[in-house]
Parts: structure tokens; C-alpha cells; sequence
């Protein structure tokens, strides 16, 4: 059958096609659950290009396996955590995988663990996964959901410790009206890898705060996406990490601003110390044609610490419409900055002290935003205690 | 006791073109209790002064002495200097994101006294010493300078001047961007220090409005990297009268 559009007719096809999420950026490849779809990278593709594919022990070639992390969690009363298949996973509306990775987690993991917390749930204290790896030669796929009701409240900690080669794809379902907290903690042993895509779908006027941190691990590799379930939503994604010698820790943001009158801020902070550190920060914004009245900014910082660190760090901003309220983006990567060390040393303190003081000032500004006082308390501990760890010994 | 004591101080910084002077023979004693004003145009030298005693790493000295009570100020490292009972409160303070101001206040006085203050008296110090330069209770919990309006960084400054209590107290134009209120309040600040025994102040200022609030004991007109006259406060009035001119002509005639 040939058919001819109008112009007029045209546009609003595409129109209604983009609210179907057709158009593709140009930023990320197209999203789907099928393998096929993501073939083996060879490292020179844009969205492997900066990670040490080699260091990934086989995680992208896709074997079988039915190694499980150990879970041990807090949940609050009305919250359930439950094994569902993973066609059941797919038909909740979670967002589509859009790596080799977290298409290999979905197919791979044998079903999805969902939390739940349902609708007009208020949570007064945090849920708690502690998901522990047994040892670097574990093989874990892993597949979650985290659901949060509409107009509920919750917040959602997840603490990763211990080893394994782990991939996994983690989403974030939130109901209209919904506040939702979730911080996902990195905090392995240097031998793990870790391939982590959390993929976020915002209700209509909820808000997301997504606050990713890592510190241990070889390779650590997250993906924060936002999307848009429905206008007013608002995202909140903030980083924190520290590499040491020879670690590699990558974050790739996306927000895809697919509905008007959205928001996102994205914040990422970053140490690098010892030979061979590296970090990469991809912050991509995709703001697509229906998506008038938006506001978006990302912001990435690194302190280098010491030579023979590389922080990467790439802003992109893509924009299809000139209706916006507000795009920005800021990107530094400094070592420290004499004028607070000569400030500080000026009122007597060492210029050691001064250091501890001025790289506890550049995380805790990122810290005290998380919002949730008993997790500020423990990246607070944890910041210190890899400052004193790494920074106090080395530094002169 | 405490004497400042500057002589013939020579100071370049490093530019494209190689070494420029910017001191040219600065000498200067500040004798125990004594107060001195430092006037002089933007770009003579007044800050350089004031950040070349106190260390700062972008000032190469080339020649001259400062010693604080016979001590060589020269070779001690910037931290050195303030324990020494050296105190420079800045023209522009820096920001520290992150660190708040009572994380601040308490670390530089740990540094100083080699031992943590006493948890209950510090607060009540630190919370008097804010009342008095007029900052809100919860100032303590900002980020040093990050925010700060340009009155509330001076005297965030001379909260530090009261706190800290150094011996010999620099201040770099602490009083610009002040309005009247805040240059009361900033002044009386500085005169609760110089009020105990044997506290130095060098004031310097481009203007002599804040010498009507803090009175010197001698006057010194900077120009171009040297003092180019002294005198009493009576040389301060002189300034208010005719400016820098008849110095700024003086040097350009040389
Ligand atoms: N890095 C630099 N390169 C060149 N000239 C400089 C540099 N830093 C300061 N100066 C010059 O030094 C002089 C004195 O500056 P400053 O001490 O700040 O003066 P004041 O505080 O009296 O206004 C000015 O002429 C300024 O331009
Ligand atoms: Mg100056």
C-alpha cells in the first residue's frame, strides 16, 4: 500500500512517534532486550571506548551461570521482596536495556528480584539490600526492580561489598507523585567487576534523587538513565567516587527528557589517586522535541590527587527543541587548589590537614545533598575512612 | 611582647615576561601595641605586602628580612607563620565548599593551640563571637565563604581576628564593600583585640573612612612598592583632603 502524507500529517506522526520513544539518540544506542541487538564491542564504539574491556574477565561473553550475591536486607513493615519471572519484569514497564551488559543480565539472570512498596506507603526508615559477592570468580547476572507505588515515599539503599563479575540491571519503577531515594554503594574489593545499569522511570510530578557511589572494585561500570513515565517529573542524580592505583570507575548518565516540564540535576564528584587510576564521567541529555519547559544541568568535578591519574570526563548535551527553561553544564578536573590550601594554612592548620580538609569539603558539599541523615553519616565515615586509608599516608 | 619587624623587603611575582618587582624596599616595625595604617592607590603593592609576610607561594622575595619577635618569618612555612602569631585576614577570602565554618574555626584552633579546644567553651565562644560581628547562629554551618555576601566574608574574617587571636594581625582592606553598619561592627571587632595587651595591627586601607573608627598610631602612604611618606593620624586627614596625587605626580617625575 503506498500512502501520502502531508506535511502537516507528517509532523504529527513523527510527533506521536517520538512520545513512543522511536526517535533514537544519537548519544546511546537503541534500547533492547534482545542480545542480538548489542553485539560483542571490540572497544573502539562510543559507548566502550574508555573502558578496559580486557579487565572485564569474560563478563560481555555471555555464559551461563547461576551464581547468586548473597542478600541480607532490612525491609520495613508493608515492604515485600519477591522472586517474579522475567517476562513479569518486562510487562511492569521497565525500561529496555541498552548495553551488551544489561541485555546479558536480563536474559541471563532466571527472573528478577522485585521490592515493592505500594502505593501511598510513607517508609519512615530506609530499605536496606546488602548484596555481597563470594569471590571474584563468580559469575552473578543479576535482574531487579525496585517499585515505588504512587504518592509513596521511600527510601531504597543498596551496598555492594565483597567480590564477584557481576552485571546486572537494576530498575527503578516510581509511581506518580512518588519520592523516592535510592543510593546504590560500590563498595567491593579490588578484585570485583562490576557492570551496573540503573535504569529509572519517573512518574508523573515524582522525584527521584539516585545517588551512586564507588569507591572498591578493578572495574566498576554504572549506568544511571532517567525517563519519563509523564510530565513534572524531577531526577536528582548525584556521584560520588575515589579511585586508587589501577582502579577503573566509569558512570554514564543519561537523562532522556521525553516529556515536558521535566527536571534533572545531575552532580558527580571525583578523587583520583595512585598510578593508574582512572575515571570516566559520560554526562548525556537528550532533550527531545515534546519536551518543552524542561530544566536540565550536570555537573562533573575530579580532583587529581596525583600523576599518573586520568579523569575523563564528557559532557553532551543534545537538544530538539527551543522551548526550554534552563540547560547547563559544568565540567573540572583540578588538582588542589592553592588558594583554599594557602586560606587554610593561613589560620595555622598543616598543609596536610589542609588537604584532608579541603577533599572532605569537595565530598561532603555532594554528601550533605543526598538527603537521608543515617546514609550521609555512612558515606561521611566511609569518606574518611578512605581518606585517612589512602590520602593521609601519601600525601606529604 | 610582639614586634613586627620588616626591613627592606624586595618582592616579584612571575609573569610571561620574567620576574616583575613589585616591592621595592618595604621597611616597617610594628612595635608591641602598636596600631599602623597603610594607605595607598590600587596596585601599589599594599596586598603584595601583606600576602609576601603571611607566604603566600605566588610571591618570590628577593631581598630584605621579616622577623616576628626576632623569629625569621621568612623561612617558616605559611602554617608556621600563624603559629607563630602571624594573622592575615584576606582582601578576598577564599572559599572552601564543603567545610563548614565551625569544622573550620575548630581545626585552625586545634592547629594552634596543639590540642582540641574544650567542646563546651568553644561553642559558647564561637557563638558569642558571631553574635558580636552580627552573623546568624546557623552561619556555623555554611560553607566557609561559599555564599557569603561580601560584608558577611569581613567579618567572617574578624570573627577568625577574635577567635584565633594571634599576636601581630594583618588586614587587607577588610573594610571595603562595607556599609556604614558593618564598618561599626567590623571596627569594633578589631578594637576588642587591640584592646588586650601588646596586639600589633598593620590596617591597610585605600580609604580613610575606617580611621575614624580604628585610630592609628602612625600612617604610611604606599606608592608603587615602597612607603613614600609617614607620619601621625594627622597624615590620614592630609590624604582625606587632597588624595594620592601629589605622590602618584612625585613618583611619575622620578
Ligand atoms: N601575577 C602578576 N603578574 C603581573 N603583575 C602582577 C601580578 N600579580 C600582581 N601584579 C601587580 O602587582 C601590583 C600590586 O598589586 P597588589 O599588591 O594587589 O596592589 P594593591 O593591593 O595595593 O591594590 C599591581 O600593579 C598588579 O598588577
Ligand atoms: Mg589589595
Amino acid at each position: 500500500m503506498t500512502t501520502t502524507l502531508t506535511d502537516a500529517a507528517r509532523e504529527n506522526l513523527e510527533a506521536g512517534l517520538e512520545v513512543k520513544h522511536q526517535i533514537t539518540s544519537h548519544l546511546n544506542p537503541p534500547p533492547s532486550y534482545d542480545v542480538a541487538d548489542h553485539p560483542l564491542p571490540v572497544g573502539r564504539e562510543e559507548i566502550w571506548r574508555f573502558t578496559p574491556i580486557k579487565r572485564l574477565r569474560g563478563l560481555l561473553d555471555g555464559e551461563a551461570s547461576d551464581a547468586e550475591l548473597t542478600w541480607d536486607t532490612t525491609l520495613p513493615d508493608g515492604v515485600s521482596l519477591t522472586r517474579i519471572s522475567t517476562d513479569e519484569a518486562r510487562e511492569l514497564g521497565e525500561l529496555a536495556p541498552n548495553d551488551r551488559p544489561s541485555a546479558l543480565a536480563v536474559a541471563l539472570a532466571g527472573g528478577a528480584r522485585l521490592l515493592d512498596v505500594p502505593a501511598e506507603t510513607e517508609l519512615d526508615e530506609p530499605v536496606v539490600l546488602r548484596l555481597t559477592g563470594q569471590g571474584a570468580d563468580d559469575l552473578v547476572w543479576g535482574h531487579v526492580v525496585l517499585r515505588v507505588g504512587a504518592f509513596s515515599k521511600a527510601t531504597i539503599v543498596l551496598v555492594h561489598t565483597g567480590s564477584a563479575r557481576y552485571a546486572a540491571t537494576t530498575s527503578v519503577l516510581v509511581g506518580d507523585g512518588a519520592q523516592v531515594n535510592v543510593v546504590s554503594l560500590q563498595d567491593w574489593d579490588d578484585d570485583a567487576v562490576h557492570l551496573g545499569r540503573d535504569a529509572i522511570l519517573v512518574g508523573r510530578d515524582a522525584t527521584v534523587r539516585h545517588t551512586s557511589v564507588s569507591f572498591g572494585g578493578d572495574v566498576v561500570r554504572m549506568h544511571a538513565n532517567v525517563e519519563y513515565a509523564a510530565p513534572g517529573g524531577e531526577a536528582e542524580l548525584l556521584g560520588l567516587y575515589f579511585a586508587d592505583a589501577g582502579q577503573h570507575l566509569e558512570h554514564r548518565l543519561f537523562a532522556d527528557h521525553n516529556q515536558p516540564r521535566t527536571k534533572s540535576n545531575v552532580v558527580y564528584k571525583g578523587a583520583l589517586q595512585g598510578q593508574g587510576a582512572h575515571t570516566v564521567w559520560i554526562g548525556n541529555v537528550l532533550i527531545r522535541k515534546v519536551a518543552e519547559g524542561i530544566e536540565t544541568y550536570e555537573e562533573n568535578r575530579n580532583l587529581v590527587l596525583t600523576d599518573g591519574c586520568q579523569a575523563d570526563s564528557v559532557p553532551n548535551l543534545e537538544i530538539e527543541t527551543g522551548e526550554i527553561e534552563g540547560a547547563g553544564h559544568a565540567s573540572a578536573t583540578a588538582r588542589f587548589d592553592d588558594e583554599q590550601l594557602f586560606y587554610l594554612r593561613s589560620r595555622g592548620v598543616s598543609e596536610k590537614e589542609a588537604r584532608r580538609l579541603v577533599l572532605h569539603g569537595f565530598f561532603q558539599d555532594l554528601i550533605r545533598k543526598v538527603g537521608v541523615p543515617e546514609i550521609e553519616e555512612r558515606l561521611t565515615t566511609t569518606v574518611e575512612a578512605e581518606l585517612a586509608k589512602n590520602v593521609l599516608k601519601d600525601l606529604v | 611582647m610582639s614586634t613586627l619587624e620588616i626591613k627592606d623587603l624586595h618582592v616579584s611575582v612571575k609573569t610571561d615576561d620574567g620576574p616583575k618587582e613589585i616591592l621595592k624596599g618595604v621597611t616597617l616595625t610594628i612595635k608591641d601595641g602598636e596600631t599602623h595604617a597603610i594607605m595607598g592607590p590600587n596596585g601599589s603593592g599594599k596586598s603584595t605586602l601583606a600576602y609576601s609576610v603571611a607566604g603566600h607561594p605566588k610571591y618570590d622575595i628577593t631581598g630584605g628580612s621579616v622577623t616576628l619577635d626576632g623569629a625569621d618569618v621568612l623561612a617558616m612555612t605559611v602554617d608556621e607563620r600563624a603559629r607563630a602569631g602571624l594573622f592575615l585576614a584576606m582582601q578576598y577570602p577564599v572559599e572552601v565548599p564543603g567545610v563548614s565554618v565551625s569544622n573550620f574555626l575548630r581545626t585552625a584552633k586545634t592547629a594552634l593551640d596543639g590540642e582540641a579546644p574544650k567542646l563546651r567553651t568553644w561553642v559558647k565562644d564561637v557563638n558569642a563571637a558571631l553574635q558580636q560581628l552580627n552573623l546568624d547562629p546557623t552561619f556555623g554551618q555554611r560553607s566557609v565563604n561559599e555564599g557569603f555576601s561580601g560584608g558577611e566574608k569581613k567579618r567572617h574574617e574578624v570573627a577568625q581576628l577574635e577567635l584565633l587571636n594571634p599576636k601581630v594581625a594583618i588586614l587587607d582592606e577588610t573594610d571595603s564593600g562595607l556599609d556604614i553598619d558593618a564598618l561599626k561592627i567590623v571596627s569594633e571587632g578589631v578594637n576588642r583585640f587591640r584592646a588586650q595587651e601588646g596586639k600589633g595591627v598593620l590596617l591597610i586601607t585605600h580609604y580613610t573612612r575606617i580611621l575614624r573608627y580604628i585610630e592609628p598610631d602612625f600612617v604610611h602612604v604606599f606608592v608603587d612598592g615602597k612607603i613614600a611618606d609617614q607620619g601621625g593620624p594627622e597624615l590620614a586627614e592630609a590624604l582625606e583632603a587632597e588624595g594620592y596625587d601629589k605622590y602618584l605626580t612625585k613618583t611619575a617625575a622620578v
